[in-house]
């Protein structure tokens, strides 16, 4: 039965309802497919195995982007293994006829850049990627989300996605983001405070005057870490700004084209009687840089603040959990986090890696050098941004900072290629995770924005972009 | 895929919340292109020590937890990720069933899609299986998925599990998902005839 007031997720799945059926899931039709090398091979080996085709080769696009090198000119892969599954990508997109942009491609980056810079990413699709941050697409006011490889075989075979329909929760964000506040620390701030398993279950639509002001590379960066919160999906509605972004991209319909389906998703938002499974309500005016202490993303502290002490905590298994995050984190309770010295910083990852991010942290290391303790590297999200940046000379501000400057790709957000932290090595970095051993065995993360890693490559230790 | 429908087997408790699956698989494996083979990379950067030798301090390489088949584990397991590599190396090692008191939604979804049966019990009762687990050598736990229940030899314990009705049909029964959506072939096509302006977008650039 149909509601007569709806939500933003309710509308785009109602009409994409190929069969439903009482205690099943829902049969979805997926508007574009996104696949990369490494949740892929297991699914195409699936379809060869069954005698399946790729129902729908025109709506799927694959993408180099995890295990391949970063180094300038990369014109080879080292690593044996990482060369065959790349190799395995190319074979199978040859054999399914699936269009792929490999590493030499100009439209190569990672795989959640890419979809948005190349106006693939639309309002009111589905999306979906063997891959958990599909849901940076939700910016657009799309229903994206991460699936496994049976559902990547499922979906190549079939351009359908069984689903349980989840449930929806708004958060909304009470009154503006402070200055020297960025869209990282929103969603950072957004997960400390709803926690990591805060979403589960649940589709979650970003409301509030927050987020409408932000860039649409903003709204990106906090749909991206949806999945941190443990959300199935995150979006925003679309408006004025996504239409100007998606305004004349490679993919995005032209001319009348363009106007009538301007239209569309300009009408694509809740109702105003809607209402969601789940509202909670931040209030962000007391927002600041933040910088993750531990090792999951909800392990947060304000730039002003300290290493919480365990002994503090009233919940038995919350205690455990901050000892053993210190104990792997290699810091003592009650420490500054202003008096935490860094060896590395990296700028990249599909959270961070976009023009704006990349433009924000030039200004910061412009006409300073990288202190002499850090290794400092910006990756750039694809070749596209990377030629952009090139362009207004920010790889040149960079480079002339001490900073390493890259080709496209994750890199050291998992570390899947050569580039990855040493044990013990601490890290300033854009990505996501600062899951134990996500960026190298023993490698120690703390996530920041931009402004804030790049403000610590200059000084060695995390300081307050906002003094600066 | 195998179908479960009644197990027996011996309990190992991983008592932390939020397992990643970073944890779970660590990156460096993810490479393979195959289905198989996983389960010695299970837990790897906590089964192992820097130097490669097994660290006889984790829980799974306590002899008295040998052979286990059911995880005992903490809130949010799975969470991160999408990679279906971990269920993959939990069912290689072999786990069939896992309790935890809540999952992450891809990594729940992922188990059923390989065999894995994934049982949500509150807090304190998971807490107590754990209890159970590291004081009784040999802990083994029943399960019958028909009546959806889970009880121990001594049938002290015996509790009831929720799971949605299809899911636990295509345990059962070892249903593979795409042959199931392929029976609805004919709604596909509607669907798309429907909505004529499906099509071609990635091709026309
Ligand atoms: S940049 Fe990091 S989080 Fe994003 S897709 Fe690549 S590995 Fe995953």
């Amino acid at each position: 039965m149909s509601k007569i007031h709806k939500t933003l997720f309710e509308k785009i799945w109602e009409a994409h309802v190929v069969y439903e059926q009482k205690d099943q899931p829902s049969i979805l039709y997926v508007d574009l497919h996104m696949i990369h090398e490494v949740t892929s091979p297991q699914a195409f080996e699936g379809l060869r195995l069954a005698k399946r085709k790729v129902r729908r080769p025109d709506l799927t696009i694959a993408v180099a982007d995890h295990s391949i090198p970063t180094w300038i000119g990369r014109d080879s892969i080292s690593d044996p293994i990482a060369k065959q599954q790349v190799e395995t990508l190319s074979e199978n997109c040859e054999e399914f006829g699936v269009q792929l942009y490999d590493m030499y491609h100009k439209n190569q980056g990672i795989v959640h850049v890419i979809g948005p810079d190349l106006g693939l990413t639309q309002p009111g699709k589905i999306i979906v990627c063997g891959d958990s941050h599909t849901s940076t697409n939700g910016a657009f006011g799309s229903f994206a989300m991460g699936i496994g490889t049976s559902e990547v075989e499922h979906v190549l075979a079939t351009q359908t996605l069984r689903q349980f329909k989840p449930k929806t929760m708004n958060i909304h964000i009470k009154g503006s983001l402070p200055n020297g506040v960025t869209a990282k620390d929103l969603i950072l701030g957004i997960i400390k405070n709803i926690g990591i398993s805060g979403a589960v279950g649940h589709a979650i639509e970003y409301t509030g005057e927050a987020i409408t002001n932000l860039s649409m590379e903003g709204r990106m960066t906090v749909c991206n870490m949806s999945i941190e919160a443990g959300g199935r999906a995150g979006m925003i509605a679309p408006d004025m700004k996504t239409i100007k972004y998606l305004e004349g991209k490679a993919f995005s319909p032209k001319g009348k084209d363009f106007e009538k389906a301007k239209n569309s998703w300009l009408n694509l938002k809740t109702d105003e009687d809607a209402v969601y499974d789940k509202k909670i309500i931040i209030n962000s005016e007391n927002f600041e840089p933040f910088v993750t202490w531990g090792t999951n993303p909800g392990m947060v502290a304000p730039i002003t603040g300290k290493i919480p002490n365990p002994e503090n905590s009233t919940d038995a298994d919350e205690k455990i959990s901050i000892e053993k995050a210190l104990e792997y984190m290699g810091l003592k309770p009650d420490t500054k986090i202003e008096d935490i010295k860094i060896d590395r910083v990296f700028i990249g990852s599909c959270t961070n890696s976009r023009i704006e991010d990349l433009e924000s942290a030039a200004k910061i290391v412009e006409n300073k050098k990288v202190n002499s303790n850090v290794n400092a590297m910006v990756v750039p999200g694809s070749t596209l941004v990377k030629s952009i940046a090139e362009k207004k000379g920010l790889d040149k501000i960079f480079k002339d900072a001490g900073f390493e400057w890259r080709e496209a790709g994750c890199s050291m957000c998992l570390g899947m290629n050569p580039d990855i932290l040493q044990p013990q090595e601490r890290c300033a970095s854009t990505s996501n995770r600062n899951f134990e051993g996500r960026q190298g065995k023993g490698g120690r993360t703390h996530l920041v924005s931009p402004e804030m890693a790049a403000a610590a490559a200059i000084a060695g230790h995390f300081i307050d972009t906002r003094e600066i | 895929m195998k179908a479960i429908n009644k197990h027996t087997g011996k309990t190992v408790p991983l008592d932390r919340v939020n397992i990643d699956t970073d944890q779970i698989i660590p990156k460096q494996f993810l490479k393979r292109i195959e289905r198989t083979g996983y389960g010695k990379y299970l837990f790897y950067d906590w089964r192992f020590n820097q130097d490669g030798s097994l660290n006889i301090e984790f829980i799974l390489n306590k002899d008295k937890y040998k052979n286990a088949s059911i995880l005992l584990t903490g809130e949010n397991f799975g969470s991160g990720s999408s990679r279906e590599h971990a269920p993959w190396a939990l069912n290689d090692y072999g786990f069939q069933i896992i309790i935890a008191p809540s999952f992450a939604d891809i990594f729940y979804n992922n188990c059923f899609q390989n065999g894995i049966l994934p049982i949500k019990l509150s807090k304190e009762k998971v807490k107590k299986l754990i209890g159970k687990s590291e004081k009784i050598n040999d802990f083994t736990l029943n399960i019958d998925l028909e009546s959806q229940r889970i009880w121990d030899t001594e049938e002290e314990i015996s509790e009831y599990f929720e799971i949605e009705k299809f899911r636990k049909h295509c345990l059962q029964n070892g249903l593979d998902d795409i042959g199931l959506t392929l029976e609805k072939e004919k709604e596909i096509k509607i669907f798309e005839s429907n909505r004529s302006n499906i099509g071609g977008i990635v091709k026309n650039n």
